[in-house]
């Protein structure tokens, strides 16, 4: 009879699940009516990368919020319709197919990272849906084979863009002569934007003298510094992750290495305080796309409401998925309808947009031009240096 | 540049390829202990210093140890690893050819590498500075306590190494199955004891070096184990394999050579000067640079 009774609830509730689920369904059909615009959102909520994707959609979500509080776009609400990739390049092909096909979405915005981004580009560009990213900074996203993505859009820089942004820094802020480069053989990331650096910081007018190399995973690097320091740099520039950034400066400062470290977005990262401990980190900056610490209003505003919404400090892939909501309702605006060719089109046409960290246009390979941060370390904590505008 | 100049990079450079010799001779003498008493390239070894680098990770900041009982701690734990590995995946093969032997050794090298990843996450993690760092500035010349730390340390355990190879009854052992496992096992030696003896040495040092290179640069991970391991590899072969004075020459030599390459042509061609010592010393001398003048082994 004890067993019975069990089988019977069970069988109650899944009916009542399902019910629910039905109503669910029934539910969202019912709000599918003109007067919303659905928009795709295809993020990183599980897997490896999860926290990049919540944090993502945080900004998004918020932004969207925002203007729907305000009456929306073209007086309809933006709905957007999210859906997990999983952290995979394979599912996030699913994803977007999802959106496209099932929830009917005249744009998508995500994935976060550029591989995952890469795999949905394909669909986009047959189903002719534009897609936006906010965050993926490959230069492969929207330029591949010489031909420019026409579905494939971002709004934050691309990597090779913060080699300049530091050769500037270097040349105009510091006012250095000399720089020496300390590059990761083993990543593109790295050796890219040390092409870029070298490049500017020539044509700025300072001299490269010395050019060394390591790989990830490396740990000693005591003979390559000991070798840039004879060769007496103003300035080391280190494009690389904070894994074995931690390292160098921890031991360039053991080797009397009192001159400025440079770096990328790389090094965003708080184990890079605990691997080259903070007192080590003084008199070194990176570039990023945006800090908490800016004291433009815009970002203080941001941060006022994020931490309204969600309790917690905005990272930079909460910014950057902000700015690039506030990207596609800038189009949607602008479009004024729901066709996909006309959102793309007004996606392409982005120019001088006011968001968060800056100004932002989008030039001929759909990839914005906007300023960038340097951010100083000073004992283990990131403080706002300044903003290099393009 | 300059001759002071050029000089005052060469001291400098040596005292970097001695400090990371010193750790690469630690791991080398595991090598060359296991090889000269079974013949065989233990490819798990440089897992077993990554081991001891978690041990003493741990030891540091769960048991909240200093640093000299962590390493003890860790070098045990490694001793033990050492012996079960011997145990469970080449005692069943001691007949079989070499190998045999050979590929489980490289099997077991991946089973712990990911094995670890599984259970304490691809994350690296930063070792807790359980000694700090002073640095000395001689005219310019930069020694780091820790560097003398890592010296004192390999010397000491090279030392007493010798010692119980040389002067005790184990090591007397260790010689004898060396020289011929037959012969000792008619002498009445525990030849399985033995042995199991000798991973548990190797592995200790090799867990030493873990937690050596954990406090010095800060950082290890599950397949920190992998690079050193191959270098040591080297280290033992140019000394002689086999041979634990070799060991100990090997390695600090490969890392004088690795820092002088770094320093003086390009860091780009650091790993590749390593390797290519490899195929000149098999080529031209492969019983090592030691391997015609002492014959003892073990």
């Amino acid at each position: 009879m004890g067993k019975n009774w069990k089988k019977w609830l069970g069988a109650t509730l899944a009916v009542a699940m399902s019910a629910t689920l039905l109503v669910g369904c029934g539910g969202e059909k019912k709000a599918a009516t003109s007067n919303e615009i659905k928009i795709g959102g295809n993020f990183e909520l599980t897997g490896n990368v999860a926290n990049y994707g919540q944090s993502t959609m945080n900004g998004v979500k918020l932004a969207i919020k925002e203007v729907n509080e305000k009456g929306g776009v073209n007086g309809k609400k933006i709905n957007l319709i999210v859906a997990d990739n999983k952290s995979e390049p394979a599912e996030a092909a699913n994803a977007t197919t999802k959106l496209i096909t099932q929830d009917k979405v005249v744009a998508v915005i995500g994935p976060v990272t550029s591989s995952s981004l890469i795999a949905t580009a394909q669909i986009a560009t047959d189903k002719k849906i534009p897609v936006l990213t906010p965050t993926a900074t490959s230069p492969k996203v929207t330029f591949d084979n010489g031909k420019v993505r026409e579905m494939i859009f971002r709004s934050c820089f691309i990597d090779p863009f913060q080699g300049e942004v530091m050769a500037r820094f270097a040349a105009n802020s510091m006012k250095v002569k000399t720089a020496a480069i300390y590059v990761d053989n083993s990543s593109d990331y790295s050796k890219g934007l040390a092409e870029v650096f070298r490049n500017a910081f020539t044509k700025l007018g300072g001299q490269i003298v010395a050019e060394e190399a390591f790989l990830q995973k490396d740990t000693d690097f005591k003979s390559a510094i000991t070798k840039l320091k004879a060769s007496n740099p103003d300035v080391i520039f280190i494009p690389a992750y904070y894994q074995e950034v931690g390292m160098i400066v921890k031991q360039a400062r053991e080797m009397g290495v009192t001159i400025p470290l440079i770096g990328t977005d790389g090094w965003d990262s708080p184990k890079l305080a605990e691997i080259a401990s903070g007192a080590a980190l003084n008199n070194t900056f990176f570039s990023n796309h945006y800090s908490s610490e800016d004291k433009d209003p815009r970002i203080q505003a941001f941060v006022a409401a994020y931490k309204k919404e969600y309790n917690q400090n905005p990272d930079a892939l909460a910014v950057l998925g902000y700015d690039g909501a506030l990207m596609m309702i800038d189009a949607l605006k602008r479009a004024g309808s729901e066709e996909p060719k006309k959102i793309q089109e007004a996606l392409a046409a982005t120019k001088n947009l006011q968001v968060a960290t800056g100004v932002l246009t989008l030039d001929d390979k759909h990839n914005p031009v906007k300023s960038a941060v340097i951010i100083e370390m000073k004992d283990g904590k990131q403080t706002f240096k300044e903003k290099v505008n393009p | 540049m300059d001759a002071s100049s050029f000089l005052h990079q060469l001291v400098q450079q040596l005292i970097n390829g001695i400090s990371l010799g010193s750790i690469y001779a630690l791991v080398a003498l595991g090598y060359t202990m296991v090889y000269g008493i079974i013949k065989l390239i233990n490819f798990a070894h440089g897992d077993i210093y990554m081991l001891g680098a978690y041990a003493g990770f741990f030891a540091t900041t769960i048991l909240k140890l200093s640093f000299l009982p962590a390493l003890v701690f860790a070098m045990v734990v490694a001793a033990v690893a050492g012996i079960i590995i011997e145990r469970l995946a080449y005692r069943p093969l001691r007949n079989a050819p070499r190998i045999a032997v050979l590929i489980t050794a490289i099997g077991v090298s991946l089973l712990l590498e990911y094995g670890m990843m599984l259970f304490v996450t691809p994350q690296p993690r930063t070792f807790p500075a359980v000694f700090s760092a002073t640095v000395y500035n001689f005219g310019g010349l930069i020694v780091n306590s820790q560097q003398v730390l890592i010296l004192v340390t390999a010397v000491f355990l090279m030392v007493t190494l010798t010692y119980i190879v040389q002067k005790t009854m184990v090591g007397k052992a260790m010689r004898a199955v060396s020289y011929d496992m037959d012969a000792a096992r008619l002498m009445g030696i525990d030849v399985d004891k033995v042995i199991s003896y000798t991973f548990a040495l190797g592995s200790a040092l090799a867990a030493a070096a873990g937690v050596l290179v954990g406090v010095y640069y800060n950082s290890i991970d599950p397949l920190m184990g992998i690079m050193p391991g191959l270098k040591a590899f080297v280290a033992a072969v140019l000394g002689g394999i086999g041979i634990l004075p070799g060991a100990m020459l090997g390695g600090v030599l490969l890392g004088v050579v690795e820092a002088m390459v770094s320093g003086f042509f390009s860091s780009t061609f650091r790993d590749a000067a390593a390797f290519a010592i490899l195929i000149i010393i098999l080529l031209f001398r492969p019983s090592g640079l030691l391997g015609k003048n002492i014959r003892e082994k073990v």
